[in-house]
């Protein structure tokens, strides 16, 4: 049995995700609807991290190095300059994305193991993780044509 | 000064008690009298009474309600029977003026449009137009608005466009937009004369428009009076009448509805009916509300649970009820969320669409509305979805330009977001027209440091030098009401026309004037190399805005100005299906939710996240509202040890914003002369205040020093006028948004401006 991985994996990435949106809120707090949007969903990725916990133990987590890479290279520190805002909300896009895929394989094994419980916990971080990529994705649509064409 | 009425001293005047049929009467104050009336309506609030201005000799010499018009009957109050003076100023603004070496200096036209244009050109080379943004007003004229909106749209092409309206009316839009699929209020002003109930919620309507209260005062006085709710933490004129107060603790509001709703369907009080035909989304709701028992919202909000039960049972058990809401949710955290509690009220109770039935969304400012239709704040003209291709698509074959001229990448840049992108460069120009950010915009600091950037090129048009065309680098001489013709449209849906009575003074020009003429010296033009701007005449422009109209919910198309002109206003929409105009939107529980015909589709109401076209096709609600509810969200800045109290801030009934018109009426400005910071008995005596005691209030972003004015008030609180700035004074800071928070609603955009923490202390005589 894998899942133990796989818990593992969503459960950390999902604590990155805590630390890569409050990194994103101190870096640009004179964006102030980024600032507080990022805090406010830091604080539902914690929540999410918690709940995926109580699974950890009765799965028995595992480590597994590979993700590390990811959440690694990606918003090692933030960004200064024009673009700054804009590559910073990449990166959390992609740090969301890895978790919504992450959470979907330990979706399926739950499906396998009749996991209830599981089954409920993955779903409310689908739910709430495709919030949070919809808000990055809103908001750097809307950031990108000004800072590609008219900022320095 | 012959006033029919003191309405200074008696701010709502003699009743005429009623139920059914509101009676006529003609208020007026003229300081000679005049030789001829001309038909007009007032600008000095939402409501919109129809009045005819006086002149004489070519001047305004006073005001006079007309008895026949929709709105008000013939009344008027304080500030539209004071205001008027204000045109007749001395120091009008009467030549533009440039920037030379540090000092404004007196310039012609030609050299002033010129600069202008020529910085735009430069601007557009560099960056596109993109560098270009606009900041415009709550108080000119549909006609201008219309221009402008094409301006920035078709012959720019830069989304940055927005107003004054995102501080005040924002949230009304998008509550609107979230429940019912497009802008547009479903009442009537006359449902007041037979509702059986009316609710209050963050909305001092006794002091903001003074005639619509004086039609309640009158049901109030008359047979079978309305029962009267009112939310609002502070004892207003407005809270005085109720017949249940609730006061909750600032930032509450969700806690507050959630906890009304909670009880009313928990009580059955709901139109099962009703929701099952026209609705989506009541498990959602009822589960989020649910969470609200009269307990815990006591708790939270300090709202006594007896009270709130009380309030619920006479909301759930009426047979009729119109609510209003206003800036004490528009200002406040979690606003839109709030704001679609009430349209969901009146969806769970099926009270929507007839006689005596009402939901009034507010407008903050007098013209509001019209910049929502025309395309003048962050919205697409005749409420068209940015996301929908076959919208704009509308509107690049009706200015005759391609598609991709039009911006439609992503809503329109709102407010604040423009004053950023300033702030951080991007933006290079900003052109200001009405309005006056350096006292109305929060923590007015930040807001002239960006003014005064060497790198931006600042354009201000208004009728007066104010503290921000103080800090700019090109002032134009604008003309206001009473000096230009054009219609306006009101809360519920009223249009009037106001004639030219008199002449501008010196060389000021309409704003219509001068967006024209920055279009022709820009030398906008259409796909075939025509003019952009095809109209030279407001009355071109009514009928041009017309086809824009055409099949949007804000249809004008059956009105005119020869059918306004002596008429009693007329309510969209107008046209062949309602030749004199519509009282009541949705009478038929069919609401504009359809996903080719919405305005918008959707958004998170946390994070403001949009939902796509594609995700809302897939769950096309085809004309049913949506019930959408929020939980609880605390404000995020709160009291603490440093900042022990809520600041929340507002309006008097004397003055109208930054008093750049009634601060020049001596009646106005004697009735309400300075700025005070109104404290409760409770934290007076703990502070040792008395009253008229000079007190200090700080807050992280700035302080003010403002004399102290004792009651009215829940202890942890302190409110202090917006209104005051520096123009006639400026011996010590009292403009209150030097305190307030740049911090803004995720879905409409509107500034808190109603919480901040803040700490007093005497001034001990040290300015």
């Amino acid at each position: 049995m894998h899942i133990g991985k796989y818990i593992d994996l969503v459960h950390r990435s999902e604590l990155d995700l805590v630390k890569a949106f409050r990194l994103v809120a101190d870096a640009h707090g004179d964006e102030v609807d980024v600032y507080q949007t990022c805090m406010l969903l830091s604080s539902w990725s914690q929540r999410l991290a918690d709940n995926v916990q109580v699974f950890a133990e009765k799965y028995g987590e595992e480590n597994d190095d590979e993700p590390d890479r990811l959440t690694q290279t990606l918003l090692k520190e933030t960004r200064q300059g024009g673009m700054a805002l804009l590559r910073d909300l990449q990166d959390l896009y992609l740090i969301v994305s890895e978790v919504r895929v992450c959470c979907a394989i330990l979706k399926q094994g739950a499906a396998g193991l009749r996991d209830e419980a599981l089954m409920v916990t993955c779903e409310e971080i689908e739910r709430q993780s495709k919030r949070q990529v919809s808000w990055i994705y809103t908001r750097m649509k809307s950031a990108a044509p000004q800072t590609l064409i008219a900022a320095e | 000064m012959q006033a029919s009425r003191d309405s200074i001293i008696d701010i709502w005047g003699e009743r005429t008690p009623y139920r059914g049929e509101w009676p006529v009467r003609v208020d007026q104050c003229t300081s000679e009298e005049p030789d001829s009336w001309v038909q007009s309506a007032c600008v000095l609030c939402s409501n919109g009474c129809g009045i005819d201005i006086g002149v004489k000799n070519g001047r305004i010499v006073g005001v006079r309600g007309r008895k026949e018009d929709l709105v008000n009957l013939g009344r008027m109050g304080p500030k539209g029977l004071h205001g008027w003076v204000a045109n007749n100023s001395r120091d009008r603004l009467t030549k533009p003026l440039i920037r030379k070496n540090g000092k404004l200096e007196k310039a012609s036209w030609d050299e002033a449009m010129n600069l202008i244009v020529q910085r735009s050109k430069e601007i557009i080379e560099k960056y596109t137009s993109l560098g270009i943004g606009f900041y415009t007003s709550g108080q000119l004229f549909l006609e201008e608005y219309y221009t402008l909106g094409v301006v920035g749209k078709a012959g720019l092409g830069t989304p940055h466009m927005d107003g004054n309206t995102r501080l005040c009316t924002a949230t009304s839009a998008a509550a609107l937009k979230a429940s019912f699929g497009t802008d547009g209020q479903p009442g009537s002003y006359s449902d007041i004369d037979t509702t059986d109930c009316i609710l209050h919620v963050g909305h001092n309507i006794a002091s903001q428009q003074t005639v619509l209260w004086m039609r309640i005062l009158d049901r109030l006085a008359g047979p079978n009076p309305p029962k009267l709710i009112v939310i609002d933490p502070r004892e207003t004129y407005t809270a005085q009448k109720a017949t249940v107060h609730l006061a909750p603790r600032l930032g509450t509001n969700i806690p507050v509805m959630n906890g009304l709703l909670n009880l009313i369907i928990a009580a059955g009080h709901i139109n099962q009916a009703y929701i099952a035909a026209h609705t989506v989304g009541f498990e959602e709701l009822k589960k989020i509300v649910t969470n609200w028992p009269p307990e815990r919202v006591e708790e939270v909000s300090g709202v006594p649970a007896a009270k709130l039960r009380e309030a619920a049972h006479i909301i759930g058990t009426s047979q009729s009820l119109v609510s209003t809401v206003l800036q004490g949710v528009y200002q406040s955290m979690q606003a839109t969320a709030a704001a679609v509690q009430i349209n969901n009220l009146h969806l769970l109770r099926g009270l929507i669409g007839r006689d005596g039935c009402g939901i009034y969304q507010m407008n903050g400012q007098p013209t509001a509305q019209n910049t929502r239709e025309c395309g003048a704040d962050g919205d697409l003209p005749g409420f068209r979805n940015w996301d929908n291709r076959t919208h704009v698509q509308q509107l690049a074959d009706l200015w005759n330009v391609e598609l991709d001229k039009i911006p439609h990448w992503s809503p329109p840049t709102h407010a604040m977001q423009i004053w950023r992108f300033a702030e951080a460069g991007s933006i290079k120009m900003l052109w200001i027209s009405g309005t006056n950010p350096a006292v109305s915009m929060p923590e007015l600091t930040r807001i002239r440091k960006i003014l005064q950037k060497e790198e931006l090129f600042v354009v201000a048009q208004d009728a007066f030098m104010t503290e921000t065309t103080k800090l700019a680098d090109v002032v134009l001489p604008a003309a206001i009401w009473g000096e230009k013709t054009g219609c306006y449209t009101n809360v519920d849906r009223t249009v009037h026309i106001s004639h030219k009575a008199v002449d501008p003074p010196g060389e000021a020009r309409s704003d219509f004037d001068i967006f024209i003429d920055y279009s022709r010296r820009m030398g906008f033009k259409d796909k075939d190399g025509a003019e952009l701007i095809k109209w030279n005449t407001p009355e071109e422009a009514f009928e041009a805005w017309k086809e824009c109209s055409r099949g949007r919910p804000c249809d004008y198309t059956g009105m005119g100005y020869a059918k306004l002109t002596g008429g009693p206003g007329i309510q969209w929409p107008c046209n062949e299906q309602y030749p004199d105009g519509t009282r009541h939107l949705y009478t038929d529980g069919v609401f504009n939710t359809a996903a080719d015909y919405c305005e918008t589709y959707g958004h998170d109401f946390d994070t403001d996240a949009a939902v796509t076209q594609q995700e809302y096709k897939a769950t096309d609600p085809k004309g049913k509202a949506f019930l959408k509810g929020s939980d609880y969200l605390p404000p995020h800045e709160v009291p603490d040890e440093d900042y022990p109290l809520w600041l929340t801030t507002g309006r008097l009934v004397y003055h109208f914003h930054t008093r750049t018109k009634t601060g020049r009426s001596k009646e106005l400005q004697d009735a309400a002369p300075d700025g005070y910071v109104q404290i409760s008995e409770q934290d007076a005596a703990k502070y040792n205040i008395t009253e008229g005691d000079m007190i200090a209030v700080t807050s992280r972003r700035g302080k003010v020093i403002e004399p102290a004015k004792i009651g009215g008030i829940e202890p942890g609180t302190v409110f202090i006028p917006f209104h005051y700035g520096y123009w006639d004074n400026d011996e010590r800071p009292r403009a209150v948004n030097e305190l307030t928070i740049t911090e803004w609603d995720a879905v409409s955009k509107q500034p808190h401006f109603k919480y901040a923490a803040v700490r007093i202390a005497k001034a001990d005589g040290i300015l």
